[in-house]
């Protein structure tokens, strides 16, 4: 019972260590720590400077990027970093939407995103109806089983998986990069949708059974339309986890038609020893200001998203 | 009606579609990565069996040890970085901003969303000294502090690996703790406050051992991501220079893909799930006895 970390110094290890309270007791009057003494400074002032430093370092970065990227290669030269950009130069975005190929990556990374993610939800949530609320032996076991894929790292997968997209002539379209996202999408999916079938009250699909309703139109006119802010919540977070990758869009990708969004801002780097900067921060910020855009859709979702788990306790 | 929600066929049919995904892309090729380990080659120059000699290489290799070396450093002073300011983040949102933090919780978060690739080479350019000075030096020049190659150096490189991933990801730590720190009940912080507790005593005292169970799902949560790094460095500056910012994941990566070397890279991917497994079940053992122990 008794430990050697004075971290831990609960009841038997008293002996060890001085008596300290784990839990404030009734101390008059506070003594005044130094700390306490920064918190009684003109509060509103000190307020103030946190929210104006966190202000500069999100937002400064992106409008250095929003300023350069309409600078010309002059201008970076001859002028000093944070100066306006002389005039705005349409060319940079010009030249970035050729250089990434922005028209066919963001089609590519459209398709295979929202393809990887319609597959992912209908399979997985049939998936979690199955194991949560339909009625039958070893449901618990076949649960864990798939639970157990968050385990698996991607670098594991991926080395098997370019051998059989090789042998099944798949490589050179977008099959893998889909069917690999559908896989390592799955675990997470079939474990969030199980918890929000739980919640729901197994007397629900028994009484709409009871009123003739088949084993589908309890799946999708009672089961679906009820978890739905469980499908939102894992729908963005496959969005952005899908739309955002790099590692297995590398992987699989064998030719510049099939590259998505983040293989193709590779493009940029040193493919001609010296990299132009005016091109490559517009592409940046071309994709940073499309995703503000979703971001500013579905922050709200996202948030709610995030914190509704653990309020639920 | 049970023999409808018992349906076997029906559960055979909702069950079947995932199963069958989830075996075929994730469990037979990770069994499947196992047995890689023990061989030598490439699905286009085909294999050759050589027992146990990648897991020795693994043992003897000064790469595997250095991008050994730089993940678990990188993963610890990273996940300090994210628990520290994500907490005191979280706590300006409860404590100081109240109801009116929406708008910076919503403005931190937003770089969590952004492609990795992208924000690397934006704090490549950030940090950049040549071919032009960027903002980063140029500021440091204000204060008289001469131009600093950044990526010259492992330790340079280091920092600014930091601090783009702390910046890219301080937002979702500070929301997530944030809404730990919703669960305390308010009754509990008034009676403490009634009790003269106030400030950082009442921080030190209450809040932070009531917080302790989102403390560590965040812990768990940023060892599996830290460990796992990729996108970001791959795009920064490919783990130069030399290998000095060569995490494991890069140099499996290299190594299979590169070298054309399935065998030894499956044996790397091995380890590294080895060290992702081990992470997680010590963070676990630990805040669970630690707990055991406060009862």
């Amino acid at each position: 019972m008794t430990t050697t970390n004075p971290g831990a110094s609960r009841p038997g290890s008293d002996l060890l260590w001085p008596a300290e309270p784990a839990a404030p007791v009734r101390r008059r009057p506070p003594r005044r720590s130094p700390l306490a003494a920064v918190a009684a400074m003109p509060r509103r002032g000190l307020v103030g400077v946190l929210i104006a430093v966190i202000l500069v370092v999100e937002i400064y970065p992106l409008f250095w990027l929003l300023t350069s990227s309409f600078k010309t290669e002059d201008d970076f030269e001859t002028q000093p970093l944070w100066s306006m950009p002389q005039h705005f130069d349409w060319h940079n975005y010009v030249s970035a939407w050729q250089t990434a190929a922005l028209g066919q990556t963001a089609l590519n990374s459209l398709i295979v995103t929202l393809v990887s993610m319609a597959i992912i939800l209908i399979v997985g949530s049939a998936a979690a109806f199955a194991l949560e609320v339909m009625v039958w032996r070893g449901r618990r076991s076949v649960l864990l089983f798939v639970i157990g894929g968050l385990m698996v790292p991607t670098q594991l997968i991926l080395l098997p998986l370019y051998t059989i997209y090789y042998h099944a002539g798949l490589t050179n379209s977008l099959f893998p990069l889909i069917i690999t996202y559908v896989g390592q999408g799955l675990p997470l999916t079939v474990f969030l949708m199980a918890t929000y079938f739980r919640s729901v009250p197994l007397e629900l699909f028994e009484a709409s059974a009871l009123d003739g309703a088949g084993i589908f139109r309890c799946f999708f006119s009672v089961g679906l339309p009820l978890v739905r802010n469980g499908i939102y919540t894992m729908a963005m977070l496959l969005f952005f986890s899908i739309w955002n990758d790099l590692l297995v869009a590398l992987t699989f990708n064998t030719q510049p038609s099939l590259a998505t969004v983040q293989v193709g801002l590779l493009n940029f780097d040193g493919q001609y020893g010296q990299v132009s900067y005016g091109p490559l921060l517009a592409a940046i910020c071309i994709i940073i200001f499309a995703m503000l855009i979703v971001y500013a859709l579905v922050n709200q979702r996202v948030m709610k998203g995030l914190t509704a788990g653990s309020i639920k306790g | 009606m049970r023999h409808i929600l018992g349906n076997r066929r029906a559960v055979l049919a909702f069950l079947a579609p995932a199963l069958i995904i989830y075996i075929g892309v994730i469990v037979v090729p990770a069994v499947w990565s196992l047995v890689y380990s023990f061989f030598q080659g490439a699905p286009a120059a085909g294999f050759s069996y050589v027992g146990f000699a990648n897991f020795k290489h693994l043992w003897t290799d000064p790469t595997v040890r250095s991008s050994l070396e730089f993940t678990l450093k990188y993963a610890i002073v990273l996940i300090i970085c994210q628990i520290v300011f994500g907490y005191l983040l979280a706590l300006f949102y409860l404590f100081v901003l109240k109801r009116s933090s929406t708008f910076i919780r919503t403005l931190v978060f937003f770089p969590v969303v952004l492609p990795p690739v992208a924000i690397a080479l934006l704090f490549n350019k950030l940090f950049a000294i040549s071919p032009t000075v960027g903002p980063v030096d140029s500021v440091l020049h204000l204060f008289g502090v001469g131009p600093v190659d950044w990526f010259a150096t492992g330790s340079g490189a280091f920092v600014v690996i930091i601090v783009m991933d702390l910046w890219r990801s301080a937002g979702f730590y500070a929301v997530l703790l944030y809404a730990g720190l919703l669960d305390i009940p308010a009754e509990v912080l008034e009676s403490a406050r009634i009790d003269g507790a106030s400030g950082w005593r009442l921080v030190q005292h209450i809040v932070v051992p009531l917080s302790k169970p989102i403390v560590v799902a965040s812990v768990i949560f940023a060892i599996n991501a830290d460990l796992k790094v990729f996108d970001s460095i791959y795009a920064l500056n490919n783990g130069g220079p030399g290998v000095a910012t060569t995490p494991l994941n890069l140099y499996m990566f290299e190594t299979s893909f590169l070298y054309n070397d399935y065998g030894y890279g499956a044996a790397i991917a091995m380890l590294i799930t080895v060290v992702c497994l081990l992470g997680t079940v010590l963070v676990f053992r630990s805040s669970r006895r630690e707990v055991a122990g406060a009862h």
